[in-house]
Order: structure tokens, then sequence, then C-alpha cells
């Protein structure tokens, strides 16, 4: 983000990102207990995106090492658990590739519990793992973490409440309007149908989307299992007609 | 707009301070920056007890208005002038955060009209299973905020009073600025 254009003459034309609707979970989501004093009453205020909205930090330079995408060697020993591979691609719905990106990830050890003060799951601790990473996209907007499979640990949401394995994933896309938060799962999770966090997606198969794939191929022969998940961010006017010159210096970017 | 179909959101859960804060997070620029100003606040839920495992992350231009961005169709800031714009604080069991950074100044908007200066506000929290979006304006710039299109907007002097800033009695430097996600005094928050 050095070189920019000289200043166009007059008038402000920003590129216009799409609003999902009935996409992400309702706040007022009655099975996932703590929304019900955390939700906002009243329905959000559609503002037009401005420069705020349409512009966004570049993070990660200098903030990130490439060995914070290991999280198996971020101690002195080797964590237990299941080592995986976890990689995909930051795109935008134009299928363009979202680089220099910062990806960050938290998740749970394999036995269920998280290295927080919070976390009173009786399961052990992991001197070896504390959870967290962190990336940057390359030039194809492509993450790649190296982990343990997280556990599926209970909480005290219903009776018998137990969150399927899932890794938090945190993006920011290149605009203040892609800002996303999200949680990764694992195929075939025998208790993704319990689950009222993965089930307050109203669309269900908006929910797959959030299912990791095991893919063979990504697999490490004698050393881990490879999964792929990409994450789609909200695109644009403008970044999905790359191609046409019309798209004026916006196609500079790329 | 066709394409691929986009990622929904989740919840951040109640462990994001394990993956989130940096330690450098709040503050935007160094707190013995010519012209720093502070922004501290408390989020709270809807019967007003503090929400203490929340995150608060602003993003906003620079004291000129302007932002290193290529999108910005303005062009680049001048030289010498690298401002981050984004500050991230989780929430203390008080439900307490701050922010330390520059004020922002004014924007054109894509309307021909100009936008006063402000922060755009992403609270995070256990609970909240997508991000919630709102704004922090300025109590001494009157005449800017009845010229914006976003405060404008808002009919109720109430509803817009919960995106503006209080000035500290005390200190010019520092500005206080609550988040209430719910019930009596509910702040305005935004789709974007």
């Amino acid at each position: 983000m050095t070189t920019h254009p000289p200043s166009p003459p007059a008038g402000l034309v920003l590129p216009s990102y799409e609003r999902p609707s009935g996409l992400h979970p309702p706040l007022d989501s009655p099975g996932y207990r703590s929304t019900a004093l955390r939700a906002p009453s009243q329905r959000p205020l559609m503002i037009t995106q401005g420069l705020t909205e349409i512009t966004g930090p570049a993070l990660g330079e200098g903030r990130v090492a490439p060995a914070d995408a290991d999280l198996t060697t971020q101690h002195a020993g080797e964590p237990l658990g299941e080592r995986i591979i976890v990689t995909g691609r930051v795109l935008d719905s134009g299928g363009r590739p979202i680089p220099d990106t910062l990806v960050e990830v938290w998740q749970a050890n394999a036995a269920g519990r998280y290295q927080h003060a919070v976390d009173n799951h009786p399961a052990p601790l992991d001197p070896n793992f504390s959870g967290v990473g962190r990336c940057v996209t390359d030039s194809e907007g492509r993450y790649r973490f190296v982990t343990i499979k997280p556990g599926a640990y209970p909480w005290r949401n219903h009776p018998n409440a137990w969150r399927p394995a899932h890794i938090h994933f945190s993006l920011f896309g290149r605009a203040f309007t892609q800002r996303l938060v999200t949680q990764m799962y694992f195929p075939d999770d025998p208790l993704f149908e319990y689950d009222p966090i993965f089930n307050s997606i109203p669309d269900p198969k908006a929910r797959q989307r959030l299912i990791s794939r095991f893919d063979i191929n990504l697999t490490e022969p004698d050393w881990a299992l490879g999964y792929e998940w990409d994450i789609v961010l909200r695109g644009s006017a403008g970044t999905v007609f790359e191609e046409q010159p019309a798209a004026g210096r916006r196609g500079e970017r790329r | 707009m066709t394409g691929l179909p986009l990622t929904p959101s989740q919840t951040v859960g109640p462990y994001l301070t394990i993956g989130l804060p940096w330690p450098d997070g709040p503050t935007v620029v160094p707190g013995d920056t010519p012209g720093a100003i502070t922004i501290t606040g408390r989020l709270v839920d809807g019967e007003g007890a503090p929400v203490p495992d929340g995150l608060i992350e602003t993003w906003q231009a620079d004291p000129d208005g302007r932002f290193d961005h290529p999108d910005d169709p303005r062009g680049a800031p001048g030289q010498g002038t690298a401002f981050r714009g984004f500050g991230r604080c989780p929430t203390a069991p008080d439900g307490s955060y701050h922010i330390v950074t520059l004020r922002p100044g004014a924007l054109p908007s894509p309307d021909g009209g100009r936008e006063a200066p402000h922060l755009d506000v992403s609270v995070f929290a256990r609970g909240l299973l997508d991000r919630v979006v709102t704004r922090i304006y300025f109590p001494d710039e009157e005449e800017a905020n009845a010229d914006d299109p976003v405060l404008s907007a808002i009919t109720d002097p109430a509803r817009r009073g919960t995106l503006i800033a209080a000035a500290d009695a005390d200190d010019k430097s520092r500005f206080h600025f609550s988040i209430r996600l719910q019930g009596e005094h509910e702040t305005v928050f935004f789709d974007v």
C-alpha cells in the first residue's frame, strides 16, 4: 500500500460492498442463552458505505512471524493430540483472492480445554499448547496453519451441552465492511445437530460452509492430516468486474 | 452480486482473549504522541451489567481525514504520516476499555457532503453471534455533527446522543464513550 495514483479531480467514487441478508445468525437467537441480554433490541440502522467503511487496516507486517502459523512448535515440547494442517484461501465473493491480510486463530487443546482462566472444564491443560496462531495470506490469498485437532468440550448453555470441535478464525479482508469472526468445524461431527451456535445460522447450506474438508492430498505422509477450508468475504462492485476496463483505477490494485 | 456464497459469522465465545488482544492494541499511537487522546468507556448488557469478555475495535481516518488505503480515491496521505488507524482493546472485568489515538479529521462523503470526524467501532463478545457496529463522534464538533449524514438521519436526539462521546470534565484529552448493547439508552448500531 505504498503507491497511489494522483487524486481524481472531482466526485468521490467508492466501491460498494454487498450487504448479505439472512446469512449471519440473528443476534437474538434464544437457543444460545448468552444472546438474551446482549443482543440489541433495535434493528441496526443501514448507512451508506463511506470512506471509513470501504477502507481498513493493513495489519500483519512486523506483527506476524512465520513461526506464528505453527501452533505445535511454540513450546519446549510437542503438544499432545492429532497433528493437523489447516489451509485454504481468503476470497471475496467475486472469487478474487485477498492477499496480505491477517488471519488469527485460537482454539482448545486436544482434550477440549482452553488455556484461559475462565475455562474450568475438568480436562487437562497441555503445557505445550497455547492454542493461538496468526498468519498473513500469500499473494493467492492462501493461509496455512499447523496445529492439533481441538477436542469437543461441554458448556453450560443447556443440560448436556457440548460444542462440536472448532477453531476460531478472525479475518479482516481489506475493508471495514469485510471484518468477520467465525468458527471452522470438522467433517462429520456428531454434535452439529445439538449445537445452538452452529444452528443459529438460518440456512442449513450456509452452515455447511463452516465445515472444513478432509483432503488426503494435503495430508503429509507420516506427519499430519490435512483439512481445507476457504473463507469468502463480502465482495464489492468493482472487484467482481475486475476484467472490465471500466472498473477504472480500482483495477490497478491487483 | 453473484459469485461465491459468503462465509457466515459465529460468536467469538468466552475465550477470545486467548487469540485477539495485542500488547499494543489499545495504542493506535503511543500515549506521548502530541495531540493523543484517550477514549474510554464501558461495555454493558441489557441489565446494565458490565460485559467483561468483550472486544472493542476502532478504525478511523488520520487527523487530516486520510486513509493509507488504495481504495481511498484521494490518494495516499503525505509522507511520514504512517498511522495505523486501528485499535483493539479487550474489556476488563468492569466492562471498561480504552483506546489511545489521534482525533480523526472530517471526510468527504459519497453524496458530496461531509462526514463529521468519527471512529467506526466493532464490538465482539460471547453472546454476539455477529459483531455489532457503531460510531464514536466528538462533543465539540457541533457544526460538523449537525451536517453529518449518519447523525442527521437519526431523528430521536436521545438515540443520536448515544453516538457522541462525552468530554472529560478535567482532562481535555479524554473522552468517555460507553456502549449499551440492549435496553434503555441502547447504543445505535449500524448495518454497514
